[in-house]
């Protein structure tokens, strides 16, 4: 829209009395924001509700808020813009930068260093469980980046899929499989229930996709949002099926038959080694690097397909991918059915990872996690969402962890919470002023005779 | 027959409480063609605001009638004036610089801004469900019948009259708002042609900041209606209200003002009627496939215009 207000370039000195009544209208605006919400704290005593006044909180608030911006007003705001840097601004980069340079290495030093991790702290559990529950998100991030960064379809049920996977396993292998081959098919049953996980996901995605996917984006995700409440209250109320919000306690993955204890016939007996609980976690860490490492490399060569193409124009343009002849519902389906297929692959894992799955796992904030790591890591770029997923889920953890926090915070406040909070934030900022993630230049695919990259900046995108 | 009356009571309740909420994504989208996510917890902010205020000024069921209904006008001013001030700074700071933007990018920031609301209530007043004394009580028996299956009483309490003639007043006042004043004639010239109406002298840019402050005033009215009708409120609240709101919005036609409380009432109907007559565990299914089939078959609404795809 190109209706702005367009201010003509300011002179130099400030103009007082406008910033004066932006002062007063900020602090009006701000104390609205804050009463009654921060300043009257309410608080369930034994008895009875109270609400405890904080107003020092909320006074050093507003004063950091007016002081903030009133440096903004007399340092930033105020210079003209100059009409040299606006037109200097390079549409097209000539030489190599060093982002270029390094970007290649980038992802064999992560495989290299994720391949090692268990070595590097010498077995330990903690690094490794880290490592199992941050690649679990690398892995639906990368599954459902198919679907978001490269189709541009904006999935907010994500979380679903995840859930047909790990319900997938859970009933197959403690309800299913005992019942139709007998109980010596137990310790197989996660290597027989990965591909069947993922197909059923798949196969979900397709059921969804196809009377959903004519809609619009925006009716797109909120489809999808209703449609992965739907299942989770499917999963909470159908109580004969799925044992209700008790949830199903699901058998540990074994190495390839052998299982993971002690005594005779387990794994370290096998191998004639002293049995330890690590060996079971050092497994599962392999083995979700293994399914992230397939997700990455499947959805690299997909792009390269004519798929993979007609899901990249199909985000630039629907309607100019229409025109071209590109079948936009198929090109949606298979997008939707992959995606889906690796958010339930990842899910037959967290099941046998857990041991136990119930519908509490499954709920909106999860779905929304994925989608902020897609959007941090830069809607479409895999390297991006590794860092992004290990700094959110890094950071989660750090939050956990660091009581450091409990000092500075205001009493009854939980750090924890502030992790979620911090996380809109970053999705909102992230739109604001980085929309097409932090690598903001755009390789294209196909080309001719020479690879021109454009500025992601530059690129504008059609209505679909 | 007394059953499904007291049903319907119900029903047409909890239907006006959609539908003032659905006013609010309705008004959004018509205008700039988005889906107000936080839309929901806008509402949620005008629940907890109106909680803590009737906390605060020590309100109980146990006042005057016309002493609760002064504060109770009051509490319904403050809230209204917070959430607007609430929706006003969202609308500045996460929607207007991303017009232009690609076409998901105002979506995904709304998302973000929804769960920055509810974790920035969360964080300040804690996650656990407030829970407060009737406010409003009383009522009138409708209907008496006694049977051999037993005795059935029908119900009106005072606070259904309150909430459904309250909504009536909001809903004429708006009403007029829109169609009678140079401001809702403003606001119909943005939403068909925002660069005409820009190049006719209006300000687009403050009719839209007006719009998403009306909107958030009847969605904190609906939200000080919700807190009074369940006694109870919490920071979580905004996410099942807002997508009902949304399919109320969605199912009376997107854009459309009296489709909006169209829908609300026909949501809030169906989901009185689907835990009355099948199961009461299952009503949010029934609301969200509600929304699924209108979306695939009937897209449009009930009293939308079929909308045509521009390139």
């Amino acid at each position: 829209m190109p209706v702005q207000d367009v201010s003509a370039p300011k002179a130099q000195g400030h103009d007082w009395w406008a910033i004066g009544k932006d002062m007063i209208g900020t602090a009006i605006v701000a104390m609205l924001i804050m009463w009654p919400i921060v300043a009257w704290k309410s608080k369930i005593t034994q008895y009875s509700l109270e609400i405890e006044p904080r107003w020092t909180l909320v006074f050093i608030i507003l004063a950091l808020l007016l002081a903030t911006r009133l440096a903004m007003h007399l340092f930033v705001w105020n210079r003209a813009p100059s009409p040299v840097a606006a037109a200097a601004r390079p549409a097209t980069p000539a030489k190599a930068t060093l982002s270029e340079q390094i970007g290649p290495w980038v992802f064999p030093v992560l495989v290299a260093f994720a391949v090692a991790l268990p070595f590097i702290f010498h077995f330990e559990r903690r690094p490794i469980d880290l490592g199992i529950y941050i690649l679990t998100y690398i892995m639906l991030a990368w599954g459902l980046n198919i679907v978001v960064g490269l189709a541009g379809l904006l999935d907010l049920g994500y979380v679903a899929f995840y859930a047909v996977g790990a319900y997938a396993y859970a009933l197959l292998s403690t309800v299913y499989f005992p019942y139709w081959f007998g109980d010596g098919i137990v310790p197989w049953a996660f290597y027989i229930t990965l591909p069947v996980a993922g197909l059923l996901a798949a196969l979900w995605g397709v059921i969804l996709g196809f009377p959903v996917l004519r809609l619009r984006g925006d009716y797109l995700a909120i489809v999808t949002l209703a449609f992965g409440e739907i299942i989770r209250l499917v999963l909470i109320n159908w109580f004969s099926f799925t044992n209700g919000p008790q949830g199903i306690e699901v058998p540990k993955a074994t190495f390839f038959g052998l299982p993971f204890k002690a005594g005779p016939g387990g794994f370290a007996d096998f191998f004639g080694i002293q049995h330890d609980r690590i060996y079971y976690y050092i497994f599962l860490y392999y083995v979700i690097l293994l399914l992230a490492l397939l997700t990455y490399f499947v959805t690299n060569r997909l792009r390269r397909l004519p798929i993979g193409r007609a899901w990249e124009a199909l985000r630039e343009d629907e309607i100019a991918c229409r025109s071209l002849g590109i079948n936009t519902t198929n090109t949606k389906l298979t997008a939707f059915a992959i995606g889906a297929m690796f958010g339930g692959f990842a899910g037959c894992f967290f099941a046998t990872r857990q041991g136990f799955v119930s519908p509490e796992s499954f709920v909106f904030i999860e779905s929304a996690i994925i989608l902020a790591i897609v959007v941090l890591g830069g809607l479409g770029s895999q390297i991006g969402i590794v860092f992004a997923a290990i700094a959110i889920m890094g950071s989660f953890e750090l939050f956990r962890e660091l009581s450091v926090f409990d000092n500075y915070l205001p009493e009854g406040t939980d750090p924890v919470h502030f992790r979620m909070l911090a996380v809109g934030l970053a999705m909102v900022l992230m739109m604001r002023f980085r929309p097409r993630g932090f690598v903001t230049r755009r390789q294209p695919t196909v080309f001719l005779k020479q690879r021109k990259a454009v500025s992601g900046d530059l690129v504008k995108e059609g209505h679909g | 027959m007394e059953y499904f009356l007291q049903q319907l009571i119900n029903g047409v309740t909890l239907g006006s409480i959609y539908g003032l909420i659905a006013i609010g994504y309705t008004m959004v989208y018509g205008i700039i063609g988005m889906i107000n996510f936080a839309h929901g917890d806008v509402f949620m902010v005008g629940s907890v605001t109106a909680f803590l205020v009737v906390l605060g000024i020590g309100l109980t069921g146990g006042s005057g009638l016309l002493l609760i209904l002064l504060a109770l006008i009051m509490v319904a001013a403050i809230a209204m004036i917070v959430a607007a001030a609430y929706n006003w700074t969202i609308e500045r700071l996460a929607y207007k610089p991303l017009r232009g933007s690609f076409r998901l990018a105002p979506l995904i920031s709304a998302i973000g801004m929804s769960i920055v609301l509810q974790e920035f209530v969360r964080v300040n007043q804690e996650g656990r469900p407030k829970p407060v004394q009737p406010i409003v009580t009383g009522g009138y028996e409708i209907m008496h019948r006694v049977s051999e299956a037993g005795e059935f009483i029908v119900r009106l309490t005072n606070m259904q009259i309150l909430i459904i003639v309250s909504t009536l007043i909001l809903m004429a006042v708006f009403t007029v708002l829109i169609q009678k004043t140079p401001l809702g004639r403003a606001q119909r010239a943005c939403e068909q042609d925002q660069k005409m109406a820009a190049l006719l002298g209006i300000d687009v840019d403050r009719t839209i900041s007006v719009t998403f402050i009306m909107g958030a005033a009847l969605a904190a009215f609906a939200g000080l209606m919700f807190f009074l009708y369940y006694g109870v409120t919490d920071f979580f609240v905004g996410f099942l209200a807002g997508i009902k709101a949304f399919t109320a919005a969605v199912l009376g036609g997107i854009g459309s003002l009296p489709g909006a409380m169209l829908g609300g009432l026909v949501i809030g109907l169906i989901e009185t009627m689907w835990s009355a007559y099948f199961t009461v565990e299952y009503k949010d299914v029934a609301a969200f496939t509600v929304l699924i089939i209108v979306l695939i078959f009937m897209p449009q609404g009930l009293l939308g215009k079929p909308e045509v795809e521009k390139v």
